[in-house]
């Protein structure tokens, strides 16, 4: 059996990790579930879990990001409680990310609606000359 | 289409990925594999000795451990890409992924590699967050669905 874990990042204005954890329990399917502060962690058989994720996606489009997860849900040596406290390896990265998400949702609802971005000019760097201009005037 | 997304456990490349119809080669997956196979023994990562050996085929024996070690988990996902996403200069790999020299070779890596791939920067903005996802999901579109995997 492949087994796989997943976590569902939810960062939903209408979502919460509990009402996930709920439509999950209702579906009866055979996978570990786990609730924690940033949203849910799911593991069980590839297919189960795919289809099952994809459903619960459905939620919240825009609000949950799921990515693949390498240790099981409650593993001893990354699980806080087990490791004294303090930040969970890879919380930094996930932390970063977060603060992204509203942003890249907002992204997805555009891309959704069809709009396309303008394109964005590149800043240019300060000429050589404009830089001892500035120099010169600021000089006493 | 398996593409390889960098930084190697982005959240946001994962799930752009995967909402656009394709695989994507994390590292997770290869941690994963070490950590749920039974039979190894050197927890929490099981990185064993082997691993900085199997890091011989992309750099030299003179080159420290840990990059040879990363190599073995970052390798068999280059070799298996067939695009990339490549976000320039991510602020996170100064932390959990911050060997830069590591960082570096596997960029190197997959440019040499000569796959479609598309160069982003984090957005930082909404603006630079709609081109960022726009871009994503041009660039997949033009690639081959991914299969189904069973």
């Amino acid at each position: 059996m492949d087994s796989i874990t997943k976590m569902i990042v939810i960062n939903s204005k209408k979502v919460l990790p509990s009402d996930v954890v709920v439509k999950l329990y209702e579906s009866n399917a055979d996978v570990m579930i786990k609730e924690t502060c940033f949203g849910v962690m799911v593991s069980g058989e590839r297919t189960v879990v795919n289809r099952l994720l994809s459903e619960i996606r459905k939620m919240d489009p825009y609000g949950m990001f799921i990515k693949e997860r390498g240790f099981l849900p409650g593993e001893p040596n990354r699980c806080r409680a087990t490791r004294r406290g303090g930040a969970r390896p890879g919380f930094h990265m996930l932390e970063t990310e977060d603060r992204l998400l509203p942003n890249i949702a907002q992204g997805l609802r555009a891309l959704d609606r069809g709009e396309v971005p303008v394109k964005k000019e590149l800043k240019k760097k300060l000429d050589v000359e404009k830089l001892k201009k500035i120099i010169a005037n600021a000089e006493v | 289409m398996k593409v390889f997304i960098y930084p190697t456990n982005s959240l946001i490349l994962s799930d752009l990925v995967e909402r656009f119809g394709h695989e994507p080669l994390a590292v997770m997956q290869e941690i994963s594999k070490r950590v749920n196979t039974p039979g190894l023994d050197s927890p929490p990562l099981n990185i064993t000795p082997e691993d900085p050996k199997l890091g011989l085929k992309y750099a030299a024996v003179e080159v420290p451990s840990g990059v040879r070690g990363r190599m073995s988990l970052f390798g068999p996902l280059i070799s298996q890409a067939e695009a990339a996403i490549i976000v320039r200069d991510p602020v996170v790999s100064f932390g959990c992924m911050g060997c830069a020299r590591t960082n570096e070779l596997v960029n190197f890596l997959i440019r040499s590699k000569k796959i479609p791939m598309l160069d982003l920067d984090y957005p930082t903005s909404e603006e630079e967050a709609k081109e960022f996802v726009y871009k994503i999901s041009q660039f997949l579109k033009s690639l081959k669905p991914a299969e189904e995997k069973k």
